[in-house]
């Protein structure tokens, strides 16, 4: 005879510890560069395809004791910080309005649902023919794919704020306005900073995108150059690269949403 | 007679949707007076909430009039506080400068405001947690700065809607107690919504019963138990049978037969 055994806990949603997650996650990074390591330096795969992780990263340090790398860099970080700002700047108050007054949704929403279908890709060629291929072209790229993704989210983060919110600043006798500014925008601003984060993630691509096509310096330039010079160490460098600024935003947006908007995230 | 505080003749609402057109209310009439407490019950969906709602202006009504001191409702105003079923504290601001947030409204100045918010933080008694978040604090406790924010700015009348409807029956025992603690010696003119009879019974001095569909009100209890009240109340024999009255009231209302008298 032997005594019922417990079944098996389920393993849906049970938590595992800080150190064993993070050691798993770092593994599989080790384990990552390792296969290409291993597939570089026995030569299975040529050079000229994927060339070895120590190549990747002394091409790096070349590109970035000769200067290279800084331009590039400053180039591109200049495009996305004004092409962004400008894309968030207009949409904040815009997806607030249609948030909150059925006139601008009804004039707004299905506008920007339309417009937002229409791949980004294919406004690359025009907005060249609209303004060359200087800055201007970086930020109208940046800006028509971000924009109108924002607006949507933006509009969606103010239609979150309970409606009893606004009751109440009615029963205090606010203004519209007053009520937008004193109550929904604070209200809505964790949300939108969370829309924020993850817009500037894509912006990343529409700025490479356009750099690729048509640029004279920026980190997706010096990728299309590294093409027809078979220098694909700096290219997986550079994509590296930009997935590693790209972290470093989301992780340094997160850390600050969560120190500014402490009190509406505990609960 | 003298002039009720609130005075409202012949109100009703209906509701135009696309498909159909729904009466929530009809020929409502109701008087409260000055520094009394009336209480609103009735099954879900007679329209209670929605009487209050637009007494707080919340909400436009179809026909009818109301009035406070004499003066016709157009609108919400700082002469009704009104305290939500859900908390409605503003989650970035603390409990101090929820209060304040209201006084400010009002037109008072930084230093008044501070004043007064702490006076009505020591009135529910949260002195204590005046510099905490709305995360941070009960649901009990959350709905205690609700009601010191509408009561801070002395408004004529107080408007509660389902105050305490989502706090667990230990706590809301505890509020009813604060509630009727701070009615007694400060007097207010109260219309309060509940589905809880015990709780009308409790509070009110007077119980007005609604029916559904068209909601309206069908009978008026008064409720004769002495004051000071204290949670023993409860058990005694003229509580029960006020509340085996007014729960008959309610369950007759709201039998469907009973909408085409109306």
């Amino acid at each position: 005879m032997n005594t019922p055994r417990r079944r098996p806990q389920s393993r849906i949603g049970q938590p595992i510890s800080r150190r064993s997650y993070l050691a798993t996650s770092i593994l599989v990074f080790v384990a990552i560069g390792l296969v290409w390591f291993v597939l570089t330096t026995s030569g299975i795969v040529s050079p000229i395809f994927l060339p070895s992780p120590g190549k990747v990263v002394s091409q790096l340090w070349t590109l970035a004791l000769n200067g290279t790398l800084w331009d590039d860099l400053v180039a591109s970080l200049y495009r996305i910080f004004v092409g962004f700002l400008i894309a968030t700047a207009a949409a904040i108050p815009i997806g607030l309005m249609i948030g909150n007054f059925a006139r601008w949704e009804a004039a707004i929403e299905p506008l920007v649902d339309f417009i937002r279908y229409m791949p980004v890709t294919a406004f690359v060629p025009l907005t060249i023919l609209w303004t060359g291929t200087g800055d201007m072209q970086k930020f109208t790229i940046i800006f028509i794919g971000t924009f109108f993704q924002q607006v949507l989210m933006v509009m969606d983060n103010v239609k979150r704020v309970p409606r009893d919110f606004i009751g109440l600043g009615r029963t205090l006798d606010l203004s519209d306005m007053q009520i937008l500014r004193r109550i929904v925008l604070p209200s809505a601003m964790p949300g939108i900073w969370d829309t924020v984060r993850i817009t500037l993630g894509w912006s990343w691509t529409w700025l490479v995108l356009a750099e690729l096509v048509a640029a004279t310096s920026g980190l997706g330039y010096r990728i299309t150059v590294s093409q027809r010079y078979f220098q694909t160490g700096t290219i997986i460098g550079y994509i590296l690269l930009l997935g590693f600024l790209g972290l470093i935003a989301d992780q340094v947006m997160k850390a600050l949403g969560k120190r500014l908007f402490r009190q509406d995230t505990q609960h | 007679m003298t002039e009720p505080k609130l005075r409202i003749r012949g109100l009703g609402k209906t509701f135009h949707s696309d498909k159909r057109t729904v009466e929530a209310l009809r020929g409502i009439d109701l008087d409260i007076a000055l520094n009394e407490f009336v209480c609103l019950v009735g099954a879900s969906g007679c329209g209670k909430s929605t009487l209050l709602s637009i007494v707080a202006g919340l909400q436009d009504h179809t026909v009818g009039e109301m009035a406070i001191d004499g003066d016709p409702i157009l609108g919400p105003g700082l002469d009704r506080g009104v305290v939500f079923q859900s908390y409605t504290l503003l989650p970035w601001l603390t409990a101090q400068q929820n209060v304040e947030f209201a006084l400010r409204a009002a037109g008072k100045d930084s230093a008044a405001c501070r004043a007064i918010a702490r006076e009505h933080l020591e009135l529910v008694k949260l002195e204590n947690f005046a510099g905490h978040y709305p995360a941070e604090l009960s649901g009990g406790m959350k709905q205690r700065v609700a009601i010191a924010r509408a009561l801070s700015y002395r408004p004529k009348m107080l408007l509660m809607d389902e105050p305490f409807g989502a706090l667990d029956a230990l706590t809301r025992q505890q509020m009813q107690s604060l509630l009727t603690q701070i009615w007694e010696e400060h007097k207010l003119t109260v219309l309060f919504v509940t589905h809880d009879v015990e709780e009308a019974v409790f509070l009110a001095d007077r119980i007005a019963v609604m029916a559904p569909s068209p909601g309206r009100i069908v009978q008026q209890f008064d409720v004769g138990l002495g004051r000071p009240r204290h949670e023993d109340l409860m058990e005694t024999p003229e509580f029960m049978q006020m509340q085996r009255q007014v729960h008959r009231a309610i369950l007759d209302a709201a039998r469907p037969q009973a909408g085409a008298e109306a």
